[in-house]
């Protein structure tokens, strides 16, 4: 089983537990805010006076928590992390909104979270800051037409984390963090001893040994590392409807999970020439037309609007692949013959990119369904596997013909439909959206 | 009114040591991942809340609106999202835990140097200043700071550090406040 789970992704009428399962995640959020005293706008403000850095402990605590465990789990393999929601960063209005809720931070004593519990505990500054925190998310609403664009666009990295930024694996700057997180509980309590006259031996000598358990955490993280593509890979499930013939000869459809080898050797990832080319003329799906093959065979032969990313250079281009397009994006792997493009789907659909096919026998098969009649192309005799078995009078790219083909010309196509459209999910989805 | 008395009028217990509370709301924030794939938000709730107010009063207010449109446009329902029932469960959790300790009490809290009215002025204000940020960020400090920190994403540190300092660069000039 992996996590999360696909049922509580999202509130949905037809399940109402997950409403149960959010408002349960609520609740706890709720009562542990409150019991860590975050009712009380005093405490809150007395961070940014050196007097009481309790703010600080409790979020950098619950983050590196969190995080060690989050990321303990992926190494473990519990949890596929291309599911977790991970807010796409936005330098722009981040920074620009992070500043604004600063200001908004110390001179209301709250956050909009703290303010819930200060709120429902009868604080009435805590109800106050709910109601113009409501006044505040309207005009934000109202104005946010004036910058609309600047606010979309500016310094959009999408899906981003630290260890990319930074180029070092996840199970190393885990552990990375813990240390930086416990090196400023020590200057907190510094800064609480000279500014807030507190008295360190008065704290809790079990600190010290769950900052050590912590620390041992990070290093199991560290020692677990990520799971590879292959594990990954060998985990994956699909769904598809198979319709069998049942006894009386009526037709029933069955839901069936397959694996990714089954997939492969049931053929249900390759689209003919002839799905791939109608896809181009659905509404519902948007196809790309991902070519994998070497630069030099793409500038002789390819299919109009298909984007050249070599084999070698898939993997830098996943990420985008992740979050960039839209939702029903469907991507064919493109190839001479197929080997190459089986491998680019398997690197993409371990990589939990959705809606991945193969082109069914690649630029040779396109060639033979539209291409027969060009006497500009060549057959070659010995060609060999996953090499192009044409020869081409010249690198037109995809001037050829047959590289665009005329759907009037083509209006009845036959072919079996392999394509099973995947919604990812949405983007609202995640996040404090 | 047994009952309300045991509730309103328990003796006041201590704050949680800010460590232990912290590991708590990280094991919190981790079963979130785990169960949902999401963290922990709430700003984004208030958003829709007052979504679905407009959608009330105004619907073609709704339609002209991109930003409401996105989340009330047509017929969306903008409480349909997962961070409504955190927002109402943090409500009760935080009312629950106050009501366990004995610190449900109608009270203003501020700084010792500050009239009640000042603080209440103060406090709508921040609430509105607050909120416009979070959602110009996309998330205040549980969608963002918290969450998007324990997930390690860039955006949400850069968010972070962006909203200390705001709050230090302001702290001296405002300190009437709170000190």
């Amino acid at each position: 089983m992996t996590f999360p789970l696909e049922a509580f992704t999202t509130v949905s009428a037809a399940n109402p537990w997950t409403y149960v399962v959010f408002a349960g995640i609520g609740f706890a959020f709720g009562y542990t805010l409150e019991m860590a005293g975050f009712g009380d706008s005093r405490k809150l403000a007395a961070q940014f006076y050196f007097k009481e850095l309790t703010v600080l402990k409790v979020m950098f605590t619950a983050i590196a928590v969190a995080m060690t465990l989050l990321f303990g789990a992926v190494g473990l393999g519990l949890i596929d992390f291309s599911l977790v929601w991970v807010n796409p960063t936005y330098l722009g209005s981040g920074v620009v909104g992070g500043l604004i809720m600063g200001v908004g931070f110390i001179v209301g004593g709250f956050c909009p979270t703290t303010s819930l519990a200060s709120a429902s505990t009868g604080r009435i500054d805590g109800m106050l800051f709910m109601l113009g925190g409501f006044v505040g998310a309207f005009l934000f609403g109202e104005t946010e037409g004036l910058f609309d664009h600047w606010y979309n666009e500016s310094g959009y990295l999408g899906r981003l984390t630290l260890d990319q930024v930074f180029g070092l694996p996840v199970s190393v700057l885990v552990p990375i963090i813990v240390l930086v997180a416990l090196f400023m509980f020590w200057g907190a309590e510094q800064l609480e001893r000279a500014f807030g006259d507190k008295d360190l031996d008065r704290e809790p000598g079990w600190r010290k040994f769950g900052a050590a358990g912590l620390f041992a955490a990070a290093l199991g993280v560290l020692v677990l590392g990520s799971p590879s593509l292959e594990d990954r890979y060998q985990r994956l499930s699909f769904k598809r409807m198979e319709v069998v013939k049942q006894a009386d000869g009526k037709p029933l459809s069955v839901p069936r999970v397959y694996s990714a080898d089954d997939m492969l050797a049931k053929r249900l990832v390759f689209t003919s020439p002839a799905e791939a080319f109608k896809a181009r003329y659905l509404q519902a799906i948007k196809p790309v037309y991902l070519d994998v093959r070497s630069e030099a065979d793409y500038n002789l032969y390819h299919l109009v609007d298909s984007v050249n990313v070599p084999l070698k250079r898939l993997a830098t281009i996943v990420p985008d692949l992740l979050s960039e397009p839209a939702a029903n994006t469907v991507f064919i792997t493109i190839g001479n013959d197929e080997a190459a493009a089986v491998e680019a789907w398997k690197m993409l659909v371990a990589s939990r990119v959705q809606n991945v096919y193969v082109l069914e026998g690649g630029i040779n098969h396109w060639i033979e369904v539209f291409g027969a009649d060009d006497t500009s192309l060549k057959p070659l005799a010995n060609a060999r596997p996953d090499q192009l078995r044409y020869d081409f009078s010249a690198a037109l790219g995809s001037r050829y013909k047959s590289c665009a083909p005329n759907p009037i010309d083509h209006e009845e196509l036959d072919f079996q439909a392999r394509i099973v459209l995947q919604l990812k999910r949405d983007k609202s989805g995640g996040g404090c959206g | 009114m047994k009952l309300l008395e045991s509730i309103f009028h328990r003796p006041e217990k201590a704050y949680v040591q800010p460590y232990l509370a912290g590991a708590i709301l990280g094991v919190v924030l981790f079963l979130a991942f785990l169960l949902t794939g999401n963290g922990l938000g709430s700003s984004g709730a208030t958003s829709r809340i007052d979504a679905a107010l407009v959608d009330v009063v105004a619907p073609t207010h709704v339609d002209n609106t991109p930003y409401l449109l996105k989340m009330a446009g047509g017929d969306k329902n903008p409480l349909d999202d997962w961070i409504v029932p955190v927002f109402f469960g943090a409500l009760l959790g935080g009312f629950t835990s106050g009501a366990r300790n004995g610190r449900l009490k109608l009270t203003t809290t501020k700084g010792p140097n500050i009239s009640n009215r000042t603080r209440w002025v103060m406090s709508f204000l921040g609430g509105m200043i607050f909120l416009y940020g979070a959602r110009m960020a996309r998330g205040c400090t549980s969608g963002q700071a918290l969450s998007g920190g324990a997930t390690l994403a860039a955006g949400s540190w850069v968010i972070m550090f962006s909203i200390f300092g705001g709050a230090y660069a302001l702290a001296y000039f405002v300190r009437k406040l709170w000190i």
